[in-house]
């Protein structure tokens, strides 16, 4: 079941369709900074941008801060909130479970399918941006790369490109938890409701809704606990020493999220009457 | 193969399926007949484990189900409510997702069985178009197809004709008959009579959730006691059937008599020519109207 949902995942046009625009929005900011050279001033802007203007090769990570807040997590909610609504608007839902494929097999089989449209999409967009960086910045000539002034604020320190690899490959992996989390909410509401565009909503609304409150002090008593409060914390990687404490606090909320939503996506699916 | 015990499906206050006790042997062509919405479609999800019931038992194939659904449905093949394909792939590829989705499917031979379904259904010779691309009869045939594709011993077909033009569903008819008498056990629903009354051997008539009647179609349609009879001298036969002829449309008769050639034994040697001679028998329609009691679709005044 599993080869059947990753060989549906790659023959749809619309995977290639997304991952497309996803690349296409940092080589759209890095056209832009490489024409002009005009960096964001500091502590505006995206993370790493002024930096990747003396070094191309951390492009990757300003290209991470570009997509995360609002485009992966839109297109893991459209995907997610498709996955079992899409089937039951389709029809194909019904002839899946008669086939048969287990209920939870089938929800295992789309999460899974998720996380490989994430790690696609994050690679199709670290290796063009890694590229695009590469061609319109440059590299720097040494073998080190140094981190950036605004990130660390401590300017001068330099890991090896091994370094930042082991750092990017953090970040993907934390970028997965996190995208995992909205695929959680969006796959539960797909299980409710047989529509993929609600579903999809909703999650987004959820989003949308913690997106607003983190920035809001009167909300601070539940800042904590909010799905996208910790999104950013993936920038810690770049900190030398890293700085765990927001990483392990957001991974271990995403968790949690990530079990609550599927226990109840799985408890409502399975004992749902399929009427589509 | 099929039966069910007392199985009622309620949605909210609606109720679907009123006490339903289903019985399909073994070789059967079975045909369910009901109107639109008189609970066919909602029966046939909870024979598959789609639609779980309210309460009573389900056993086909001797497991219960929903329970142990995932034995038996590998040996079923079955269509609900219209074909499901996805709409950007071709109707080859979506036959091999399906095959290869479940249990039970070797991917050496499924190219072939593949090939042998699209055969059966009249496809064979369909090309890499996306299923968005076909007619409603050619996704209606390939839903046939996934049915098929691993051989059922039981068929659950609901509509399965719907969208197919007379000849298709000439073809989807001797089909059935030819799978039905190689051994599958065929079962499915329609809500057109002369689908079932041209297919079937076995009758079940649903009408507002209640499986108002079930029975053999040949005993359902057994001699009424009444002969038809054509003759061109029809005044000197209700002469000589004093009192036995029960109706009359020009030179046409309706007599009351057992045995039709005893009969026509009977005028002949009185010197009366007859131009036809039948037992009269109940069409299908007859049993279903008088079975049911009005139109499921029809909201009357209060």
């Amino acid at each position: 079941m599993i080869r059947v949902e990753l060989a549906k995942l790659f023959r749809r046009p619309r995977t290639y369709v997304i991952a497309g625009l996803l690349c296409l929005l940092p080589f759209t900011v890095a056209v832009f900074l490489a024409t002009t050279r005009i960096p964001p001033p500091p502590g505006q802007g995206g993370a790493f941008l002024s930096a990747v203007l003396s070094n191309g090769a951390l492009y990757p990570a300003a290209a991470m801060a570009l997509v995360l807040p609002v485009f992966l997590p839109v297109s893991v909610a459209v995907l997610a909130g498709d996955a079992v609504a899409g089937e039951a608007a389709t029809g194909t839902l019904r002839y899946l479970l008669i086939r048969p494929v287990g209920r939870t097999r089938l929800l295992v089989a789309k999460l899974i399918a998720l996380v490989v449209f994430v790690l696609f999409a994050i690679g199709a967009v670290l290796i063009t941006s890694y590229l695009t960086g590469l061609a319109l910045f440059g590299s720097q000539p040494s073998a080190g790369v140094a981190l950036p002034a605004d990130v660390t604020s401590l300017s001068g320190v330099t890991i090896t490109p091994f370094g930042l690899f082991l750092r990017l490959l953090g970040t993907v992996a934390y970028i997965v938890v996190s995208m995992l989390g909205v695929a959680a909410i969006a796959l539960f509401l797909s299980t409710v409701t047989d529509s993929a565009l609600g579903a999809a909503m909703g999650a987004l609304a959820v989003l949308v809704t913690s997106q607003v409150l983190v920035t809001l002090d009167a909300a601070a008593a539940i800042r904590p606990y909010l799905p996208t409060r910790y999104w950013l914390a993936w920038i810690d990687f770049f900190r030398e020493p890293v700085l765990w404490r927001d990483i392990e606090r957001g991974a271990g909320i995403q968790l949690v999220y990530l079990a609550v939503l599927l226990g109840a996506a799985w408890a409502n699916f399975l004992t749902r009457d399929i009427t589509n | 193969m099929i039966s069910t015990t007392d199985l009622t499906k309620r949605y909210g206050r609606v109720v679907a399926v009123d006490g339903v006790a289903l019985e399909v042997r073994e070789g059967d062509r079975y045909g369910l007949l009901g109107p639109n919405g008189s609970g066919k479609t909602t029966l046939v999800r909870m024979l598959l484990g789609l639609v779980f019931a309210t309460h009573g038992q389900i056993e086909v194939m001797g497991r219960p189900v929903p329970r142990r659904v995932h034995e038996v449905l590998p040996a079923i093949g079955a269509m609900v409510e219209g074909p499901g394909a996805y709409p950007n792939l071709s109707g080859r590829t979506n036959l091999r997702l399906f095959d290869a989705a479940g249990p039970g499917s070797t991917r050496r031979d499924r190219r072939r069985r593949v090939d042998e379904a699209l055969e059966r259904v009249g496809l064979a010779g369909v090309d890499r178009r996306p299923v968005k691309a076909y007619s409603l009869g050619m996704r209606q045939r390939l839903g046939l197809a996934a049915a098929l594709l691993r051989r059922p011993s039981l068929l659950i077909l609901d509509e399965p004709t719907n969208g197919l033009d007379p000849r298709g569903i000439r073809e989807v008819r001797d089909l059935l008959t030819a799978l039905n008498e190689g051994g599958t056990t065929v079962f499915l629903s329609s809500h057109l009579l002369a689908e079932i009354e041209a297919l079937c051997t076995r009758v079940g008539v649903m009408d507002r959730g209640r499986l108002v009647l079930q029975d053999e179609l040949a005993s359902l349609r057994a001699p009424t006691g009444r002969v038809l009879l054509g003759t061109p001298e029809p005044d000197r036969v209700v002469s000589m059937l004093d009192g036995r002829v029960e109706h009359r449309d020009g030179t046409r008769l309706t007599v009351r008599h057992d045995d039709p050639g005893a009969l026509n034994a009977e005028l002949v040697t009185a010197g009366i020519r007859v131009d036809e001679i039948a037992p009269e028998r109940r069409t299908l329609e007859q049993v279903v109207l008088d079975a049911t009691t009005t139109s499921s679709d029809r909201v009357e005044a209060p």
